[in-house]
C-alpha cells in the first residue's frame, strides 16, 4: 500500500533528524559516549574495583554499560525533548501527518541506535584493552539492556513532558550524578553506608548494573529480580509519563 | 491541490468512521462549500472566557483575517481549528472535518504557522523543509520554497542564527511544504522589518492564485486591509464586525474633516441636515460623520457663508480600519 510507504518514509526522515540532533548537541555526545568510555578506561587501568572481583573490568563494564544507557535515555533524550517542547517543535510537528506515534517511534529508534553504538564501544574497549571475554548469558544481558533503555527513556520523557526545559536540564543532570554515585554504577550499593545502601538498592541503575553483572559474570546467574525491577520502573514511568506529558 | 488529487483519498485502506466518509464525500460533491465553519464557539480557561460565542464561515479560496488586540481570542480560535485545543461549546468544521475526531485526515490537508517557534534551533532551513517534505504524499520542493520566501542566502545557516524575520519566513515556508488546501497563519509578520513584511504580504497574496484558503490572525490594521478578502474584528472573544475591508471602512458613515476657526458652534453644526455627529477633535479641527457626504458639503458651505465662517480645508474620507475598530470596540487596537 503506497500510503504505508509514505508513513515509513516519514518515520525514517524523523529518525534521521533525531540522530542528527543528538550528534549536534556536543555536550550530549560527551556525556553519552565519552564519559562512560573514559571512566571505564580510568578505573580499569587503575584497577579500582571491589576486592571480590578478580578483574576490575568484570565489575566496571556492566556499570559503564548501565551508565551509557542512563545517559542516553534519561539525560540526552530527556533534555533534548524538553527543549523541543519549549521551542514549540513538538507542537508544530503535531500538526503534520507525522503524528505523535511516529515521532515517539523515531525517538525510540534513535535512542536504541545510540545505545547500540555505546555498547559496541564499551565492549570493544573491554575486549581489546582488558582482555575481557563475554561469559554468562548474553541474552539476559540484552534483555536487561533493553528494559533499562525503556525505563530510563520513560523517566527522561516523564521529566521532559512535565517540567520546564531548564528544570529538566538540572534535574536530569542531578539524577545522573546521584545514580552514578549511589546507584551501583561505580561502586556496589552493598558497600555504601547503611541507609544509603537501601536507597541504592531500589534505584533503577542498580537493577540494570547488577542485572548485567549477574548475567555477564564468571558464575552466571539469572537476574530475575533485577529484570523485574527494571520492568516495574519502566511500566510505572511510562504510565505516569503518558498521563502527564504535555506537548506544548 | 486540486479536487482530482483528493478523490482517491476515501479509498485508502484505513478504517474511517461513517461520519468521516460522509464529510469527505460532501466535500467532493460541493467543492464550493465552506472551507471553515465556526458556530457559537466557546472556550474557557478556568474562569476566563477566551472565546465567547464566535461564529463565522470561510469559503474556499478566500483570504480571511481575524483582527483584534492581544487576548481577543484569535490564537485560541485558530488553535481549535488546527486541532490543538478542544472547544468547550459550539461546533467547528475544517474542510468538512472535525479537527478533534478526524485530526489525522485533516493534518494531511492543512498548513500551520504557529505564532512563534516550532523549529529546531540547530537545524538549517533546507534541513527542516526537507524533513517536513517526507511527511506528505505530495510536497513542494524545499529548494524552491527557500527561494520563494527569499532565504537562499541563509539556506544552510542554523535556525538559531537567523534574524527574527527570516525565522518567520521559514515558518511560513514550512507551512507550505505539504501543498495545503488550507493555511493557518498566526500573526505571520510579527517581528519582521518593513521589507520582509512587504515580501511576505505579496507572497500571501500570491497564494490566492494557487487556490489556497488562508485564515490569518493579525493585530496590524494594514495587514488585514492589504491581504484579506474579509476581516472579522474580534474583541474579548466576540465577533464585533465581519465584512470586506472596503465594506468595513465605508460602512454606514463617511467622514468630513474640516479646518476652521476654533470654537465653532457644534450645536449648530449638528443641527445641519445629513449630519450624524460633529466634534471638535483639536482646536480648529472638526470631524463630521454623515451618510451623504455630497449633500452635506452643500449644506455645510451654505451654512459657512451665512455664518461668515471661513472653512480653510475640507476633506471627505472614509474611516480607516483603525477608526472603525475604535468606534466598534471603544478602545484602541494595541500593538
Amino acid at each position: 500500500m503506497y500510503e504505508e510507504a509514505g508513513e515509513v518514509g516519514a518515520l525514517l526522515a524523523q529518525t534521521r533528524m533525531e540522530l542528527l540532533l543528538t550528534l549536534r548537541r556536543a555536550e550530549g555526545v560527551l556525556i553519552t559516549l565519552v564519559v562512560p568510555a573514559v571512566l571505564l578506561v580510568f578505573f580499569a587501568s587503575l584497577g579500582i574495583a571491589p576486592p571480590e572481583y578478580a578483574r576490575p573490568v568484570d565489575f566496571l563494564l556492566p556499570g559503564m554499560l548501565a551508565l551509557a544507557v542512563m545517559s542516553t535515555g534519561l539525560v540526552s533524550l530527556g533534555i533534548r525533548t524538553a527543549y523541543e517542547r519549549s521551542y514549540g517543535v513538538l507542537k508544530r510537528l503535531g500538526s503534520t501527518p507525522l503524528g505523535r506515534g511516529r515521532l515517539l517511534g523515531a525517538k525510540v529508534i534513535s535512542v536504541v541506535a545510540v545505545v547500540a553504538a555505546e555498547i559496541a564501544l564499551l565492549f570493544g574497549i573491554a575486549v581489546v584493552g582488558y582482555g575481557w571475554r563475554p561469559g554468562g548469558s548474553l541474552l539476559w544481558a540484552l534483555l536487561a539492556l533493553a528494559l533499562g533503555t525503556a525505563a530510563f527513556s520513560s523517566i527522561g520523557l516523564l521529566l521532559a513532558g512535565t517540567l520546564r526545559a531548564e528544570t529538566t536540564l538540572a534535574a536530569a543532570n542531578a539524577l545522573y550524578l546521584l545514580l552514578l554515585l549511589l546507584g551501583g554504577i561505580v561502586w556496589p550499593v552493598e558497600r555504601l553506608p547503611g541507609p544509603l545502601a537501601l536507597v541504592g538498592l531500589l534505584l533503577p541503575s542498580n537493577a540494570l548494573a547488577e542485572g548485567l553483572r549477574l548475567s555477564l559474570g564468571q558464575q552466571p546467574g539469572v537476574p530475575l529480580a533485577q529484570i523485574l525491577a527494571l520492568a516495574l520502573w519502566f511500566v510505572a514511568a511510562l504510565a505516569v509519563a503518558s498521563r502527564t506529558f504535555r506537548w506544548e | 491541490m486540486g479536487i482530482q488529487d483528493r478523490q482517491p483519498r476515501p479509498a485508502v485502506g484505513r478504517v474511517a468512521s461513517a461520519a468521516t466518509y460522509r464529510a469527505v464525500r460532501d466535500g467532493e460533491r460541493e467543492p464550493s462549500g465552506e472551507a471553515v465553519v465556526v458556530r457559537d464557539l466557546v472556550k474557557r480557561y478556568g474562569e476566563r472566557v477566551a472565546v465567547d460565542g464566535l461564529s463565522f464561515a470561510i469559503p474556499h479560496k478566500e483570504i480571511f483575517a481575524l483582527l483584534g488586540p492581544n487576548g481577543a481570542g484569535k490564537t485560541t480560535t485558530i488553535e481549535i481549528l488546527e486541532g490543538y485545543r478542544k472547544a468547550d461549546g459550539g461546533e467547528v468544521r475544517v474542510l468538512g472535518l472535525d479537527p478533534q475526531r478526524d485530526g489525522a485526515e485533516l493534518r494531511k490537508r492543512i498548513g500551520v504557522m504557529l505564532q512563534s517557534g516550532g523549529i529546531y534551533p540547530t537545524v538549517t532551513p533546507i534541513e527542516f523543509l526537507d524533513l517536513l517534505s517526507h511527511f506528505y504524499e505530495d510536497s513542494e520542493d524545499p529548494q524552491q520554497l527557500i527561494r520563494l520566501v527569499g532565504l537562499d542566502e541563509v539556506a544552510r545557516v542554523r535556525y538559531r542564527q537567523l534574524s527574527g524575520g527570516q525565522q518567520r519566513r521559514l515558518a511560513l515556508a514550512a507551512a507550505l511544504v505539504g501543498k495545503p488546501e488550507l493555511l493557518f497563519l498566526d500573526e505571520p509578520t510579527t517581528g519582521m522589518d518593513p521589507q520582509a513584511r512587504r515580501l511576505t504580504w505579496s507572497l500571501i497574496s500570491s497564494l490566492r492564485e494557487r487556490g489556497i484558503t488562508v485564515l490569518l490572525t493579525t493585530h496590524f490594521m494594514e495587514e488585514a486591509e492589504r491581504l484579506a478578502d474579509r476581516v472579522a474584528i474580534v474583541d474579548n472573544g466576540r465577533l464585533v464586525a465581519l465584512a470586506s475591508p472596503r465594506e468595513l471602512t465605508q460602512a454606514e458613515t463617511d467622514e468630513v474633516q474640516l479646518t476652521a476657526p476654533e470654537g465653532l458652534d457644534l450645536v449648530a453644526l449638528r443641527a445641519l441636515p445629513y449630519v450624524l455627529d460633529a466634534q471638535e477633535t483639536q482646536p480648529g479641527q472638526y470631524v463630521i460623520h454623515t451618510k451623504r457626504p455630497a449633500d452635506l458639503l452643500a449644506e455645510l458651505t451654505a451654512w459657512a457663508r451665512d455664518a461668515g465662517v471661513l472653512l480653510q480645508t475640507i476633506r471627505v474620507g472614509h474611516e480607516s480600519l483603525e477608526e472603525v475598530f475604535l468606534r466598534l470596540t471603544g478602545h484602541e487596537l494595541r500593538e
